[in-house]
């Protein structure tokens, strides 16, 4: 054999080895690509599948998860409004207690003002047995608490039968003139022990003097022994408060009492000193 | 303010016990009292004050003159000075406002309204 035919012998032999070489892989491919149709086909049908049984949840009846958490949902949105609409009322039910409270605290300010009045008007009334005391007191209550510019305190002189001014505010006393019991409006409201009230006053203070804003008999249980008359009320006292009738009620009756006790009282010092001095002298 | 001390200076014995009443309502309050603007002012001297509340028509000094020597002291020109008077005419509001009251209230008095009055200067 020669060396040519060695070469051919050789080249054949490669390439016949090359040709079961890509016999091979052409065989292996084929097998691969028969696995991946296999595979393929595989997935396919699953997906058919899965894709049948969510149509059929989406048909059922009690829906599917989704439906479910939607009515969730819906119900407790529901149930929000219901509590909602709830606390809307009680809101408004306490807003309204709210307001009935603070009228009532207003109303009780109200009340301990007024009795806060009431107390130290009657306190100072019986604080001093000193007569001119307590006429002095008599003025600051009405300039004070009442708000009266110009007034007059009048006692009774029971034999003359004559109310005679003793105190006096805004004016001098000796304008003031004196009253005849049972003669005009002051002299007929001590009389008959009766409080009088001006609806209609005059500007003019001569006229008040006759005719009053007010005029408050002094009384021990039904005995008169004087009177408040009020003339005028300070400029910006506009009109008569609650509180102020219950102060002219107290002063009817505890300025009577001091006024009284106090006279006693100055008269009796006077009269003891008097005593006091007589014997003094007969024991010389 | 834990305790305020107040001053009152006004001639009326009984104006003071019903000023007093009020401002006892406020906790921990006291309440120092004179009968005239000489007394205030001594008085004002003694004490360490919060606020002054006066009457204007008093003896010896009226209230008009005693607020005009509290704001020429530069230890007391701070000290809110509250007027509780029975003048009630707009020039006599006026007046004690251009010497330095901080409030003026006329008479007769709510209690309640003097309250809000001196809570709002203290800042109670």
């Amino acid at each position: 054999m020669s060396i040519k035919d060695t070469g051919d012998k050789r080249s054949k032999t490669d390439h016949l080895e090359k040709g079961e070489e890509f016999l091979d892989m052409f065989r292996k491919g084929q097998e691969f690509t028969q696995d991946l149709l296999k595979e393929n086909e595989r997935l396919r049908f699953q997906v058919i599948h899965l894709e049948e049984a969510l149509k059929k949840k989406l048909q059922a009846p009690d829906g599917g998860q989704e439906n479910n958490t939607s009515q969730d949902t819906v119900q407790k949105l529901a149930q929000y409004e219901t509590r909602l609409r709830e606390l809307e009322t009680r809101l408004s039910e306490v807003e309204a207690e709210n307001v009935d409270f603070v009228q009532r605290y207003i109303d009780v300010e109200e009340q301990n003002n007024n009795l806060a009045n009431l107390y130290v008007a009657s306190y100072q009334l019986h604080s001093t047995l000193d007569y001119e005391e307590v006429l002095q007191i008599i003025l600051e209550i009405i300039i004070n608490l009442i708000g009266g510019e110009v007034f007059a305190i009048y006692l009774l002189d029971e034999k003359a039968n004559m109310l005679t001014p003793e105190a006096s505010e805004g004016v001098p006393i000796s304008d003031i003139p004196v009253v005849q019991l049972g003669e005009g409006v002051i002299g007929k409201a001590v009389q008959a022990n009766e409080s009088y009230f001006n609806d209609n006053p005059s500007e003019d203070l001569k006229e008040l003097y006759a005719d009053p804003l007010v005029c408050i008999p002094l009384t021990i249980k039904d005995d008169v022994i004087g009177t408040i008359a009020l003339f005028r009320l300070l400029q910006q006292k506009v009109t008569f408060a609650p509180v102020d009738f219950e102060l002219f009620t107290l002063l009817a009756g505890h300025a009577a009492t001091a006024i009284f006790s106090s006279r006693l009282f100055t008269e009796s010092k006077r009269k003891l000193s008097t005593y006091q001095g007589f014997l003094d002298l007969l024991s010389q | 303010m834990a305790s305020p001390t107040f001053l009152i200076i006004e001639d009326s014995p009984t104006m003071r016990q019903l000023i007093r009443f009020a401002l006892n309502r406020i906790p921990g309050a006291e309440v120092v009292e004179a009968s005239d603007g000489v007394d205030g002012l001594k008085k004002l001297s003694s004490n360490k004050v919060d606020l002054i509340l006066t009457d204007i028509n008093m003896p010896i000094m009226d209230g008009l003159k005693l607020v005009n020597l509290v704001r020429s002291n530069e230890a007391y020109k701070d000290v809110p000075i509250v007027i509780i008077t029975t003048e009630g005419a707009k020039e006599d509001k006026e007046r004690a406002m251009a010497l330095g009251a901080n409030a003026y209230i006329t008479k007769p008095i709510q209690s309640t309204a003097l309250l809000s009055t001196v809570k709002e200067l203290l800042k109670l």
